[in-house]
């Protein structure tokens, strides 16, 4: 599964962690993720993350 | 008033706001009301960066023209799109249509959403400059610093920089420069805007001071887009921002609560009596008394958090309960905290906010005080004590 980066802070989301702190479990692919979801780092929302 | 010269050929063309009493709905107070700066340069190709609120929209126009007729703005330059800078476009736009507008990729997507026109904004990114006859503008983006689509602008013939909402503060005043006001006033505000606003940005804002300070490019004066102008030592303010991104705070102690007969708050006056007689600054506050944005500008450099409420159907009061909302929005980090509170039978006001400190990752100091009903001597005896302990901890007594 593709890992996402954060054009912003540079946050990396990885589908193998998932994101703990908005209770996404591991496993969960980046294009799965709730259309509310922003990165936990600095707030910026889903479509300012690139695929690394 | 008549535009203000603030460089040879640019001209600070806003509105002073002076009677606006709260800003984002009702989230910030602006006691001392607020302008919305906007700058026009004239050069071959007249440019106007930042506006103002549609309800201005003719005072703004007015005093373009004073200088130039506005038909002439050939280039206009969004710095941010929320609707205090923005909103004054359309009236403008009608006046200059062929004026070409630019901004990030984000305030194109975010402006046809705010007024469902296409006004042909060409994007542009960090770094891409723009000619505009004797001077060139240099773009950044500063995506989350607030919005994201912020944007700052640099014209390094003036050694200007146009930071938009960064540097800002809500400050009515005849006056447009740092040199010419108050510097309590100015430092105030400054800090109470950064505490409101930009405070959970912190990491984002210590990294893009950083990227342009590493450009090395000279910033004789910085125009943000409310408030005071910074001329005289723009460092300042920059150097201010640098040291609230690092969280940095002071041995001192903010006490917040909310009660209903008043047991809650005899704990907290006990509380706030031993912190002082322990040698540390205190401020407390009755929440559904306060101004929350000023407990919030109190709160930016404090090292300890005491909150209080007595119980209501199981859980904490509802003013209280919504200032926590704001301040975990805030995401304050480093500290260290405490609570207390008045209940009847089963108590739950304290353990919701224990649960707080746990979520907001702020560091319980001390156990708990929860007292039934009305706090007898040695419950208050006890309050005291807590203050005293807390205080010992700040300063490293303990
Ligand atoms: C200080 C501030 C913080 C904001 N934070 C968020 C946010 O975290 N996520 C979001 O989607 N929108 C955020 N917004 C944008 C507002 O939700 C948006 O402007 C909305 O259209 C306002 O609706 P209203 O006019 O009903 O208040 C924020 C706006 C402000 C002023
Ligand atoms: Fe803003
Ligand atoms: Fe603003």
């Amino acid at each position: 599964m593709d890992k996402y980066r954060c054009t912003v802070c540079g946050y990396i989301y990885d589908p193998a962690i998932g994101d703990p702190t908005a209770s996404i479990s591991a496993g969960t692919p980046f294009d799965k993720l709730p259309d509310n979801w922003v990165c936990p780092e600095c707030g910026a929302p889903k479509d300012m993350f690139e695929k690394v | 008033m008549r535009p203000v010269e603030i460089k040879k050929g640019v001209y600070w063309v806003g509105v002073v706001d002076w009677n606006i009493r709260t800003f984002h709905g009702n989230t910030y107070s602006t006691k001392r009301g607020t302008t919305y700066n906007s700058y026009l340069i004239i050069d071959e190709k007249v440019t106007l960066i930042d506006g103002v609120p549609g309800s201005f929209a003719g005072e703004q126009i007015g005093r373009i023209r004073e200088i130039v007729p506005v038909e002439k703005i050939d280039y206009i330059v969004v710095n941010h799109i929320e609707p205090d800078h923005s909103g004054g476009l359309p009236e403008l736009m009608k006046l200059c249509p062929k004026a070409k507008l630019f901004g990030t990729a984000k305030s194109k997507e975010g402006l046809a959403r705010m007024y469902y026109t296409d006004w042909g904004l060409q994007a542009v990114k960090t770094g891409d400059k723009l000619n505009i006859g004797k001077r060139n503008l240099t773009f950044i983006e500063a995506p989350m610093i607030h919005w994201p689509d912020s944007m700052f602008t640099y014209c390094a013939e003036e050694e200007l920089l146009l930071p938009n909402d960064a540097f800002g503060q809500h400050y009515a005043t005849s006056e447009r420069f740092d040199d010419e006001t108050d510097q309590c006033a100015l430092m105030d505000e400054a800090g109470k805007y950064y505490a409101n606003i930009l405070w959970p940005l912190g990491g984002m804002i210590a990294r893009k001071i950083d990227e342009i300070l590493k450009m090395n490019i000279s910033i004789k004066m910085i125009a943000p887009s409310h408030g005071i102008i910074w001329r005289r030592d723009p460092m300042k303010i920059i150097n201010s921002y640098i040291s609230w991104t690092k969280n940095e705070t002071r041995p001192k102690v903010v006490v917040i609560f909310e009660t209903m007969w008043g047991s809650t708050d005899m704990m907290a006056r006990k509380i706030t009596e031993g912190l002082t007689d322990g040698g540390v600054e205190v401020k407390l506050f009755d929440i559904t008394r306060s101004d929350r944005s000023e407990v919030n500008s109190q709160m930016l450099d404090a090292k300890c958090f005491v909150f209080g409420s007595s119980t209501h159907d199981n859980g904490m009061l509802s003013t209280m309960a919504g200032f926590l909302e704001f301040l975990n929005g805030l995401k304050p980090k480093g500290r260290i905290g405490a609570a207390f509170g008045s209940y009847g039978w089963a108590g739950g006001a304290v353990p919701a906010l224990e649960n707080f400190f746990k979520e907001a990752g702020i560091e319980q100091a001390l156990p708990s005080i929860a007292v039934k009903y009305i706090p007898d001597e040695n419950e208050l005896k006890r309050c005291y004590e807590m203050g005293v302990e807390l205080a010992k901890k700040i300063t490293g007594k303990a």
